[in-house]
Parts: C-alpha cells; structure tokens; sequence
C-alpha cells in the first residue's frame, strides 16, 4: 500500500517499498499557472531531503523543487520535458518529475500526511 | 517652466483635494537633517531652449567631428553611411517614448520590430537563435562567458590576444568579482597563436575575436573542432558587423557563441556610446541566453503576434538565480540596426561590405611601405596593422593636427605592452574617398 | 475574415456598440496589418543606393562567405512605410498617461535628441586623440558636477550602460572596498528588503554575495528591529530602494545607514525612485556609500521601448577610490581620460567598452540645465504632489496599501476587488481599452495584486482627472460584476490578449524560411 506524504514546500512522494515516486501538489501547480519547462535531475544523482532536486517554471514564477526523501535518483520522468503542461492537468500522477530510492525511511514520519497537509493549505490565505 | 504644467493655482488645487497646506508636507518623512530648504547651491537655474543650446553647442563646438577630418579610426567603433530614414524612423513618438514591450497588447510595434531583429542576427551570424540585443559588444561578451560557464559547468575562459583590449578587460573585471578565472594569450598582430595549448579540463570556453583587435582574419573552424574536442565552447566576437557581409559567419566557422558590436549598423559613432550588442547561439542553449527574448505566438482571435518570452531567466522573476542581472536592452540602438539593415537587404549589405574591403586594400597599399611602415596584417576586412619606424602614438598626434584622424595606435589599447608601441591599427569604411587616402598618405609620408 | 472585434458573449449596451466590422485588407482604419520584412522582401529590391565596387585584389585569404545570408530586399518607401506602421502598434509617453510606478514616464524633450544630434557629439570616435574631443570630456565632466552636487557625494562614475548595470557598479565597487580591508572572506551577506526589484539579489548574487532578505513593517518600511538581529561582522552591505519600491520614504534610513555602518557594512541605494526628492534631498546627508541613477527615469532620456539607459553610480568618499574606468580628470592641458585600471591605483577594473552612454549624458545634460537646480526642485515637488493627488482621489473606492502621504508613487492592492473575480491583471487590460497603459503590476511582492501608480509631473491636472475618473468608473464596473468584461479586455487594441503560454512552451524566436505558417485569420 504506497504511502503518500506532503513536504511544507508543496512536493509529494508517494511512496511503495523502498521508492518513492514525487511530484508538487495541485496547490503548488495552480499557484504556478501554466507550466512552460522542468529540469529533471539526471539518474544516478543523490538528494538530501529538503535540498534542490529539480527546476519547474511556468510564464510568470520560477520555482525550486526540493526532495522530499534522501536518497538517490533511480528515474526522472522522461515525457515530461516535452509535455511540462502535465504537471498542471495531473500533478499528483502523470506530472510526477522523479523516482527515488529512499536511503533513509524514518524520514517519512517527518512529512504530512494528506490530512495534515489539507489542514496545513487551510492555514496558508 | 515648459515642461511642468502646473500653475500654482493647479498646485493650490491638488494641495486641496489631498488637504495639505503644502507640498513640503508631503516630505515630512524626510528627516529634519536631510531636508533642503532651497535649490540647491552650485548649479544653474531653469534656462530656455536658446540658452541652452548656445551653452551645449558650445561644447560640441570644441570637439573635430570625424567628418570634419580624414577618418580612419576604427579598434571597435566603425563610421558607416547611415540612410536618413533610419534617425527619422527611430524619432517618431512611437518609438522614442515608449517602454519595455511588458504589455504585448500595445507593444507589438517593439515586438515585431524586435522578432525581426533577432532574426537578422541570427541570419548574419550564421547562428539559430539571437536576443533582442544588450548594451554592447564588450558586455555581450562577457555575458557569452558566463553563459558558457553555466553550460559547461566549468570556470576558465581563455581569451584570445586579439580580443579588444577592453571586451578582455570586462571580463577580467567579471570574472574576478563573479568568481572565474579569465586567461589571456598575449596580443600581438598577425600572428597565429596557439589558443589551444591553453585549454584544459576546467576551460568553459575559447573568446576569439575575428577580425581581431588588429585586423586580422582567421579561420575559426580549426579551432573550433579542439574546443569541441575538449568539451569548451567557442564563442566568436565580431566588432565590425558589416565583416559580415562579405566574411564566412562565426556559425559556418563552428562558433558556439557569437557576441558581437552591432554599433555599425545605424548607429553613429556617438563618442562610445549608446551602441548595440548583439548576441547569438545554438537552439540548444536557448534557456541559458541572457537577456531579453521575443518570441512569436498567437492572440485569443488566432492572429500572430509577438511576446516578450522565456522572462523566468531573467532577474525580476528568478533573482538570485537569474542567468544575469541585466535588464535593459539596447532598445532603439537595436531599431536602428535593423531599419539599416532592412534597408541594405541582402544585395546592399553584401556591396557595402565589398565597398569597405575595397577601400581597405586600396589604403593598405598607399601605406604599405611609406617611410619604412609595413603593413603587418596579411588577411583583413576592412582594418589592418601598421608597423612604424617610430612610435605610433607621436604620430597619430601629428597627423590629427594635419586635419588626418589616422587610427588609434596599439599603446592607446595596450599601453601595458610597450613593445606595441610602433603599431598603428587602421581602419577604411565606404566614407573615406580615395583622395582622402592620398592624404592620409602624404601626411604619414611628411611625418615619418 | 477579421475577427479583431471579438465575439460578444452577451448583448448589453457597450458590446453592441462594438458591431465587427469586416473589411477586405485586413486593415482597420488607421491601424495597418503589417507581415515582417522577410515575408515582403524580393529579391533584387534595395532601399540603398551604393557606388561600384573598385577593382581590387581581395585580401580576405579565401573566407568569403559562400552561402547566401537569406536577407530580404526591400525599397526604401517599402521600409519607411513598414516601420510607420509598426510604430502606429505602440503606446507611448508622447500619446498618453503611463502611470508605470518606478519607471518614471515623464515627457521627453526633443531639445535633448537635437543636441544629442549635433554632428560634436554624434560625428566624434571615442578613441580620436584626446585635443580633438575637449568638448566632449567637458560635457562628461558637467554632468559629473551635476549628479554629485545633486546627490552630495564627492565621485561619480558614468559608464554603466543602464540602472542594473550601475547596481553592478556599485556592489562591485562595495566588494573592492572590503577586499582591500582584507575581510573579503568574512563579509559575504548582503541585506535586501523583500520589497526591493529583482535586479537587487540578482546583482548581489553575481557577485558572490549571499542575499538575507529583509522583512518590512505593517507601515511598508524597512522593519528596523529586524534589520538589528540581522546585522553582525559577516554583513557586507545593505541594498536599499528610497523612496522604497512601495512609493514611501524610508523614515528610518538615516539610522538604518548608521546601524550598517557600525557594523562595518556599506549602503547602496537604488536611484530608480530619484524622482521623487532630487533637489529636495541628497542622498549623501541619509548616509549612502553607492547609488546608482537612472538617467532614462529622473533625467528624462527617452525609453525608447526599451534602451538604451545610462546608470551612472555616485560614490561617498570611502568607496571612491575604487570607481571603475574610464573617468574623466581636468589637469593643467585640459580634460584627459584615465582609461586603464593600470593608470589608477584602486579602480575595480572596466565594465563596459568605450567612455560610456555618451549619447545619454548629452541628452541628460541638455534637460538639467532646461530645468535648473530650481526646476528639477520643482519637479520632484510636482511629481509628488501628483501622486498624492491620485492617491488622494482613488484611495475611497481603491485599497491603498500604505496610509500616506506617499512620494511620486502610491501602491494599492487588490483587496478592493476581493469577490469581484476580478484580477489585478483584468482590471489593468480594461485599462488598455480606456487608453491608458496599465500601471506597473504584481510589483512590489509585499502586497497582493500589487498596482503601483506614478503620475510624473509631467501631467496637467485635468489630465489626472481624466486619470482618476477613468479608474474610478472601471471600479464601479468591476462592482458590478462585469466579470467578463474584464476577462475580454482589451478590445479595441491591434491585437488582443497573447497567448504567452504558448511562447514559453515551444519558443518561435525568429522568423524561418520554411517554416509553416502560424495560423492567422483567414484571409
């Protein structure tokens, strides 16, 4: 059962084993507008949690996307670069940036679930 | 005053409706010992049209404009024919008084004239994509530097000894303050030099000027394929852009990157200054290009038009993270450029530039030889090297006074390199008539 | 068939008025449809007349261009007529109001573009000997005398080529000066309100700094005790806008410039605001080490839609030993330049090629002594007062941001929208329609749907009225619930709202010879 967590930075990463699939939230994307470009980590590129993993730039913001999980990048998501605009029609699936593998799970228990992170968007006018 | 409208019946009325009893009220948060309770001292008051010109022609008056001379001064500013359409063209109010194309729905005259710009500079250089241009050449180029450290990741430039000394010197300046190095081969005329001995694992790009700073055309392509070969970009400085009309372009040579003066295209000498930078590169690089871009899309009828676009590079968006901190661009300098252009097209641009080599080849051989002065540059366009039997300097100074603007000499350029101090660097244009050249070649012949 | 008009999406009084009108051409009455010059160009044509090439040995060691450039051929009435009708697209300040806060749209003289003419100034090459352009240092030297006796700092730098060039200037100027201290390694955080124009970190950041944003007060000013905590011995400097980018004097700043100093810090001061206080307050009595002004603002060079600028940097006594070259120095033969850093003992290095925007200083010269000491006094005054007058007359139905007075701009948000649907970009468009160009939008960041609104003085009051009301009855319409009204603007424009999604997404940046056409309306 994949677990889906919520950084204070708007990413997601839903996780299932030892990987976790991520991406920014809805209320990341509609803050955006329209994306026009991403620049995806390369495979094989390690994060530190909370650290500069990708690019997401839309008309009028550009934007950094930080890992929400250490570990290394087993996967980027190779169509979107020619379809950024994915990430506002589906953030939460088909607009996912990258895959990583977790090196440390105890992390997880740090993020929001997707209560608090509801809860957590209520708070933010 | 004529250009302030109000009356002081008007500033009595705003002061009414704001309800103030006046203006210095509104300055209240001025600190008390900032606030100046008068004109200030040492300056001139309100003066009308008449006065003010007799005061500002009387210091055009103590300058010699080229025309009033033989010209023949070149080292990065070159004096062209401009059409008189151009200057009418760039005055009207349209043009003059509007700001940065922010609002595309009543800017797309800026737009479309700014597409067709860097379309132009696209097509010259030989390159995919251009800017809509930056302050000038020296500072194109050294945004080509950085650009080419964010796209290779390293932190070395290596620069050419034919580089402008000043374009070299600007990005000395930046790369000490941003944090890269800037390696220089020494200048010298004529000679090729061995660039890439100098390039190693941490060089980000290869800075050639061509025609150099002395005159001299090279091939770049060579060149090109050892920086390929080595990972760093090339990147091809242009300062006399009519070259390109005759010259095969920095992009048929394998440049990378091209930054180039546009000052010749439309643009008067100006002392310096306002000029125009161009700046070019390969498709790929389009979202590392600083600078302003325009870019072709469509209205909510389906109609064409034109937006400023990729604006999330620049720095009122990303800030610490933009590609460079520029705004501005050259605006109506790059208007002018490309109404010259438009103008030449592509016949035009080709005879003005057989014109300028023309005259280049013809004065070269007037002055080849005079008096022992031989000329050091064996391939040019339009500019090429003395050597003198004497210092360049003296005798620049003795043929100004002869009514003979005769070049720049190389200790103007590099007085830290006094084994220069006999070249002279010469430039022709398709102004200099033949019997001006007969001149310039009877008065070195005097001096010498 | 042209659809420049628009779909109606309802029939009310306005939208009915506006009928399509269908014509042949393409054309609109005085507003031209006009394809660029490489869709009109024929070959053979040329808008230049040039002589015979004389017979010549070529000297270019066989690298003539083989290829064809791919230029177009155009007459010259074909040039004049394209380019008239391209300038007939564009607002400008000669046709109308532009409220652009921070920009400073104030009328342009023609006398400067005269004088800037004058073959003296135009015909002269910045490296002719030095006896031949005496006038030419001398006016680069007046305008030196006028920008520091304005600014009451002891030395100036002209050659910056624009306002984020000067900032450059500055902060390299600021970074030299600590390197010589020895503290190069020590000193590397920069203070920057969060309030200030992107160029500020940007310029900070270029230069190796780390940028530490400052947060402002609920009174849009500097928030004094949180500049405190931040002060320490790693501080290099502060970068401050005054008035600030929210319209409003920084009432603190000669403490805040003493507090920096204190701890070893320098003050930089982003001219863009000049406007509002040249020749009614000096920048050297707030305690300010580098400023950097706009000559296309405060000393009306045109904007020319875009450049050219000139961003002179005045420095205090501290950092003036490490001004840039080239500069201008009067000795006993006349006027002379130092062009090389070898030539100076602590110059940062060059920036730019040549002297500098010399075409600006002329022009920048011309209108200081149009206006005076006693004018540009006036100016900032008028420019103020029409600020105050247009906050003054909107601040009833539009949310101010700040309580005033404010200086030569006022900043309101878009609170006063709030359950309209109405956007601050939808009210600015509707702007368009009514003639005016928007005010400068969503800047500063501090405030929500940030309008920032700077009248110049260069406006009659009857034109600010005409302002006023014009805001005033677009107000009302958004209160009405005219939600789609504004959502179509603009209407009446050459072309409507564009698609800039669409640029950034897939980027046409020039034209190409084979390329399909991009869809027009059908012909």
């Amino acid at each position: 059962m994949a677990e889906l967590r919520f950084t204070r930075e708007h990413e997601w990463v839903r996780v299932d084993g030892d990987v976790g699939t991520c991406g920014i939230s809805d209320y990341a994307q509609s803050q955006l507008g329209d994306v026009v470009f991403v620049e995806l980590p390369a495979a094989g590129k390690n994060v530190k949690r909370g650290g500069e993993a990708a690019v997401v730039e839309s008309v009028k913001a550009a934007s950094e996307v930080y890992a929400p999980v250490s570990g290394e990048v087993v996967e980027s998501n190779a169509a979107l670069p020619d379809n950024p605009a994915r990430v506002n029609q589906s953030p939460m699936s088909e607009g996912w940036f990258m895959k990583i593998k977790l090196s440390n799970k105890a992390e997880l228990a740090e993020l929001m679930d997707e209560a608090a992170y509801k809860t957590y968007l209520g708070t933010l006018s | 005053m004529r250009y302030l409208p109000h009356t002081d019946a008007d500033r009595r009325a705003l002061l009414a409706t704001i309800g103030v009893p006046s203006v210095d009220a509104l300055f209240r948060d001025v600190p008390a010992s900032a606030r100046l309770d008068r004109p200030i001292a040492g300056l001139s008051s309100t003066m009308g049209e008449l006065e003010v010109e007799r005061h500002v022609a009387a210091l055009a008056a103590k300058n010699r404009p080229a025309g009033s001379m033989a010209s023949f001064i070149g080292a990065g500013a070159y004096r062209h024919h401009v059409p008189a359409s151009v200057d009418h063209l760039i005055q009207r109010g349209e043009f003059l008084t509007s700001y940065t194309p922010y609002q595309p729905e009543v800017s797309q005259g800026t737009l479309q004239y700014l597409f067709e710009f860097q379309t132009q500079v696209a097509l010259i250089t030989g390159m995919e994509v251009a800017n809509a241009s930056m302050y000038d050449g020296a500072t194109a180029t050294v945004e080509a530097v950085m650009m080419a450290n964010r796209v290779t990741k390293r932190g070395r430039a290596v620069l050419s000894g034919g580089l402008h000394p000043h374009y070299r010197q600007v990005v000395e300046t930046h790369a000490h303050f941003g944090g890269f190095k800037a390696v220089g081969a020494a200048p010298r005329p004529g000679l090729t030099e061995d660039l890439a001995a100098l390039i190693d694992a941490d060089t980000s790009c290869v800075v050639v000027q061509n025609p150099s700073a002395f005159g001299q055309l090279v091939d770049l392509a060579p060149l090109a394929k050892i920086c390929q070969a080595k990972g760093a970009l090339l990147i091809a400085v242009v300062t006399e852009i009519a070259s390109l009309g005759l010259v095969a372009s920095p992009g048929e040579m394998g440049a990378d990157i091209v930054a180039c003066e546009g000052q010749s295209m439309g643009n008067a000498l100006n002392f310096g200054g306002p000029h125009v930078g161009l700046f070019a590169t390969r498709e790929k690089y389009v979202r590392q290009m600083p600078g302003r871009l325009t870019g072709e899309t469509v209205d909510t009828e389906g109609r064409r038009g034109w937006v400023l676009t990729l604006s999330t590079r620049e720095q009122h968006i990303r800030r610490e993270k933009a590609t460079s901190n520029i705004c501005t661009n050259a605006g109506l300098c790059a208007l002018a450029f490309t109404i010259h252009l438009s103008l030449l097209g592509e016949a035009g641009f080709r005879r003005l530039a057989e014109l300028n080599h023309a005259a280049a080849v013809m004065l070269a051989e007037k002055l080849d030889g005079v008096r022992g002065a031989r000329l050091m540059t064996d391939q040019f366009f339009n500019e090429f090297t003395l050597k003198l039997p004497v210092p360049a300097a003296g005798v620049v100074d003795e043929l100004a006074s002869k009514g003979v603007l005769a070049g720049v000499p190389a200790s103007r350029l590099w007085p830290e390199r006094p084994e220069l101090g006999d070249l002279l660097i010469v430039a022709a244009t398709e102004t200099n008539t033949v019997a001006e050249m007969d001149r310039f070649a009877t008065a070195l012949e005097e001096v010498l | 068939m042209d659809k420049s008009q628009g779909r109606a999406t309802r029939e009310d009084g306005a939208t009915a008025a506006l009928a399509p009108v269908v014509t042949a051409s393409g054309h609109r009455g005085l507003v031209m449809e006009e394809k660029l010059i490489f869709e009109q160009g024929v070959e053979g044509r040329t808008g230049v007349d040039l002589p015979e090439i004389p017979k010549v040995a070529r000297r270019l060691g066989g690298l003539e261009r083989k290829a064809p450039i791919g230029l177009p051929g155009l007459s010259e009435p074909q040039v004049v007529r394209h380019y008239t009708r391209l300038s007939q697209k564009n607002f400008a300040i000669d046709a109308g109001l532009y409220p652009l806060g921070s920009c400073t749209m104030k009328h342009n003289p023609r006398l400067n573009e005269k004088m800037a003419r004058l073959p003296g100034f135009a015909d002269v090459h910045p490296l002719q000997p030095v006896s031949t352009v005496q006038g030419a240092l001398e006016l680069m030297d007046q305008l030196a005398h006028w920008l520091k006796t304005l600014t009451g700092m002891p030395a100036v730098a002209l050659s910056p080529g624009a306002g984020a060039h000067g900032e450059f200037c500055g902060m390299v100027a600021i970074r030299a000066a600590i390197e010589a201290r020895g503290e190069a390694a020590i000193r590397r955080r920069v203070l920057v309100p969060e309030s200030a124009h992107g160029t500020n970190p940007a310029t900070a950041a270029a230069i190796g700094f780390d940028v530490d944003a400052i947060p402002a007060d609920a009174r849009g000013r500097v928030d004094v005790a949180a500049l405190k905590a931040k002060l320490g011995p790693d501080v290099a400097a502060i970068m401050l806008t005054n008035p600030n980018t929210c319209g409003l004097f920084e009432t603190d700043i000669v403490e805040i410039a003493r507090l920096v100093r204190e701890a070893g810090g320098y003050f930089y001061c982003d001219g863009a605001n000049f406007n509002a206080i040249a020749g009614r307050v000096r920048p050297a009595d707030l305690g300010v080490d580098a400023m950097h002004i706009n000559l296309h603002k405060t000393f009306s060079t045109p904007h020319g839609g875009g450049g050219p600028g000139s961003g002179p940097v005045v420095f205090s006594a501290r950092l003036a030993a490490y001004a840039p070259v080239p500069y201008v120095v009067h000795g006993a033969d006349g006027f002379a330049l130092i062009e090389h850093k070898a030539q100076t003992e602590s110059a940062f290095g060059r920036l730019k090629g040549f002297h500098g925007q010399m075409g600006m200083y002329v022009r920048a010269l011309t209108y200081m002594l149009s206006h005076g000491a006693d004018g540009i006094r006036q100016a900032s005054n008028d420019a103020v007062l029409n600020a105050n007058y247009v906050m003054a007359r909107l601040q009833d139905v539009m949310s101010a941001s700040f309580e005033g007075p404010c200086m030569h701009e006022c900043l309101f948000d878009d609170r006063f929208l709030k359950d309209t649907g109405v956007t601050t970009l939808d009210f600015a468009k509707a702007m368009i329609d009514e003639g005016y160009h928007p005010m400068t939008m969503y800047f500063p960041l501090v405030v929500h749907g940030a309008m920032l609104i700077e009248p110049t003085e260069s406006e009659t009051k009857e034109s600010l009225d005409m302002f006023v009301d014009t805001m005033r009855a677009l107000v009302v319409r958004a209160e009405r619930g005219e939600v789609e009204y504004f959502r179509a603007s603009p209407r009446l424009t050459p072309r409507r709202r564009l698609d800039e999604t669409r640029a950034a997404r897939a980027p046409v940046l020039r034209w190409k010879p084979q390329r399909d056409p991009v869809p027009q309306a059908a012909e």
